[in-house]
């Protein structure tokens, strides 16, 4: 996974709550048994009609979305079904920080594990992104802050080890098998 | 063995009463978490379907593993398998090329890598959560993983159960291991009874728009109370299941006597003396007096009653008889459009299309039993299609013993394979675009039934209900008539 320390571009606004993993990409993209191609899968419903044309009004089909590297949702971003082809689909369509007031659990573990930087913002200060109009935002993940075109910063709290892991581009699975001793010593104890 | 069974050690550190939850996390700890690192958490089943685990497999070939714990993982195939039978020729008739590769990828993985696997011609293949405890391989104390987000229901049996992502699912096979911090805890406790004719379902969607879609964000949820106690096994599945529905990852149930005899006899669980040591650990489970949550809600079973959801996602429900909210926010006028309702008024009597029964929420046998309880000597209605799909090939044998299949039938429904088929829309069978349909399924959001689809969540006896009518129905008035 690609590392993640700072970035600025622009914002794309998805104001809608609850915009759960079947908008993000749909079921029938998920028979593939690899990752590859996943773009078309974001967001597809939303962006294309039933013959494969865009659907005219949806942002996601202007320019700017796909130079937009952050996403601004709306509320419980990510709920319903565990599929990693969510946060990678969203990698895939070019996205790198998804920024809510709330993020669902497994959503937000899967973007952590695959290198989309979820950001959780207190209400107020998510509203006023909701209402942003154009301009920059500016992601610093190393002093954990995002800067808006104002200058405003807004902190947000994002658990130490996936920082770590983000700003390293390093996946957990190392650090599991760093463990190999304590769990070798754990299955012995407990005759697993 | 002594006061030990797999899952249930005894931990010092935790002062005071504990709760079930405690219990279940202290046991699986193999590295405390600190500031700076998560939990590492031990993992005693791990549940492996089709859709999300070629990639994981994937990175333990590019790394040189092997599966550390092939003897605690169990595969099957469920979301892409079609549920029509194999024609003259053998063939089935998988949605797309890439459904029967998927399926075929996760054979020769389970090959590779020594797995079991509950594939075609097992007699015990079903949707993973119908199979993974009808074969006595959940367990009270055990924490369970998948990669699904409906691992909650396992938690019915006092298990840490929850849903992962595919490089998760690599983690697992790869260590048997996860990093994880430990989430809050929320008791919601249901007090009082059901009452006749009011479905685990009903209780299920009830809960959800008390606590609402995103309420269970970062909490592990115990079900408690009398209402909870009198569920039989398939019916705290169907709430466990549900848990993600309002965001948690995890529910559960502290195993009772119904847990234990649920498990007697079942395939992987223990059996003779190790079985009665085993159902002594278990009931020491339970959560308590005094043990405290982060969150606690109180629930009045007699406020739940037959629902249906009106909107997008499975918060947006109503009794039946009880008025659809106005399209007062954006959320809400737009779920509105998309279903086609009207706000203001009542679903009963909107047309119904399509009829689903089945899936890993109400494709068991009580819930088949339920839904042909209805059908019985009744059509389903001229202009609807109902497709019955039992939730794995054990359901299917048990009920076609007892002639549940004929009732199907007689009625005009369709009789399939076990599958999860239309619970969401990827192996072929689909409510198209613009059609509604009353499914006993878990999501219905848009488009997760099939492009452009209008879902609306039901228990199996209402789903049968509204297959008669072909409208919306309270299935107690169906019952009634019935009676007359
Ligand atoms: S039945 Fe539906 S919710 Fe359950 S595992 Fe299958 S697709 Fe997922």
């Amino acid at each position: 996974m690609d590392a993640f320390t700072r970035l600025t571009g622009p914002a794309l606004v998805l104001p809608q709550k609850n915009i759960d993993t079947d908008q993000i990409i749909p079921a029938r993209f998920l028979t593939a048994t690899s990752f590859d191609g996943l773009a078309d899968g974001a967001f597809a419903d939303w962006r294309f009609d039933a013959n494969g044309d865009e659907k005219p009004g949806c942002v996601l089909n202007e320019p700017r979305a796909q130079t937009s590297p952050i996403l601004v949702a709306g509320r419980n971003f990510g709920c319903g079904s565990s599929r990693e082809h969510a946060p990678r689909a969203l990698l895939a369509y070019g996205f790198r920080v998804v920024i809510s007031s709330e993020i669902a659990d497994i959503f937000r573990n899967n973007s952590q594990n695959v290198g989309l930087l979820p950001i959780v913002l207190p209400e107020d200060q998510h509203a006023r992104l909701l209402e942003m109009d154009g301009g920059d935002l500016t992601i610093d993940l190393e002093n954990t802050v995002v800067i808006d075109a104002d200058n405003n910063k807004y902190t947000f709290d994002i658990d130490g080890f996936a920082r770590y892991c983000l700003l390293n581009g390093m996946d957990r699975l190392d650090f599991l098998l760093a463990e190999s001793a304590r769990i070798e010593a754990y299955e012995a104890q407990h005759e697993r | 063995m002594g006061d030990e069974v797999p899952g249930v050690a005894t931990r010092d550190g935790a002062a005071g009463p504990r709760s079930l939850f405690d219990k279940l996390w202290a046991a699986h700890v193999v590295r405390e978490e600190t500031a700076d690192t998560p939990a590492v958490l031990y993992i005693d089943l791990h549940l492996v379907h089709e859709v999300t685990s070629p990639q994981g497999f994937d990175m333990l070939r590019e790394r040189g593993l092997s599966v550390r714990r092939p003897d605690r993982t169990l595969a099957t195939l469920d979301h892409s398998t079609p549920t029509t039978p194999p024609g003259p020729d053998g063939e089935r008739a998988y949605y797309t090329p890439q459904a029967k590769a998927q399926v075929q990828t996760l054979e020769r993985n389970c090959d590779e890598f020594g797995i079991r696997l509950e594939g075609w011609g097992s007699d015990y293949r079903g949707v993973v959560h119908v199979m993974g405890p009808e074969l006595g391989a959940t367990q009270p104390g055990m924490t369970v993983v998948c990669g699904d987000s409906h691992t909650s229901t396992h938690g019915a049996f006092g298990a840490l159960a929850f849903g992962i992502g595919t490089t998760e699912v690599g983690y697992v096979l790869a260590t048997q291991c996860l990093p994880q911090r430990k989430p809050k805890s929320m008791r919601v406790v249901v007090n009082g009874r059901l009452g006749p004719g009011v479905a685990a379902k009903d209780l299920a969607l009830h809960i959800i728009r008390t606590i609402g879609v995103n309420g269970g964000t970062g909490y592990a949820i115990e079900y408690a109370g009398e209402a909870i106690r009198a569920l039989d096994m398939e019916g705290r599945m169907t709430v466990c299941n549900m848990t993600i529905e309002a965001g948690a990852r995890a529910g559960m149930v502290a195993p009772d006597q119904v847990t234990v005899e649920y498990l007697r006899g079942r395939e992987l669980a223990p059996s003779g003396d190790a079985f009665d040591d085993a159902a002594a650990n278990w009931l020491a489970l339970a959560t308590e007096d005094g043990a405290s949550f982060d969150r606690e809600i109180h629930v009045d079973a007699a406020d739940v009653a037959p629902t249906l959801t009106w909107g997008t996602d499975p918060g947006m429900s109503v009794r039946l008889g009880e008025a659809v909210p106005e399209g007062d926010t954006p959320g809400r006028r737009r779920a509105l459009d998309y279903m086609g309702v009207t706000g203001g008024q009542p679903l009963d009597g909107h047309a119904v299309d399509v009829v689903f029964v089945g899936s890993c929420t109400n494709g068991r046998l009580s819930d088949l039993r339920a839904a042909a309880d209805i059908l019985r000597g009744h059509r389903v209605s001229a202009g609807t299609r109902m497709l019955v799909v039992p939730g794995s090939e054990s359901v299917k044998r048990a009920a076609e013993a007892e002639g549940l299949d004929r009732v199907f039938l007689e009625a005009g429904a369709e009789w399939r394979e076990p599958g999860c088929s239309m619970c969401l829309a990827m192996n072929g069978d689909l409510v198209p675009a613009g059609k509604t349909a009353v499914s006993t399924s878990n999501r219905n959001f848009e488009g997760r039934q099939g492009t452009g689809a209008r879902t609306m969540l039901a228990s199996p006896a209402t789903a049968a209900a509204c297959a008669i009518a072909g409208r919306v129905v309270d299935p107690r008035a169906e019952a009634a008539r019935e009676v007359a």
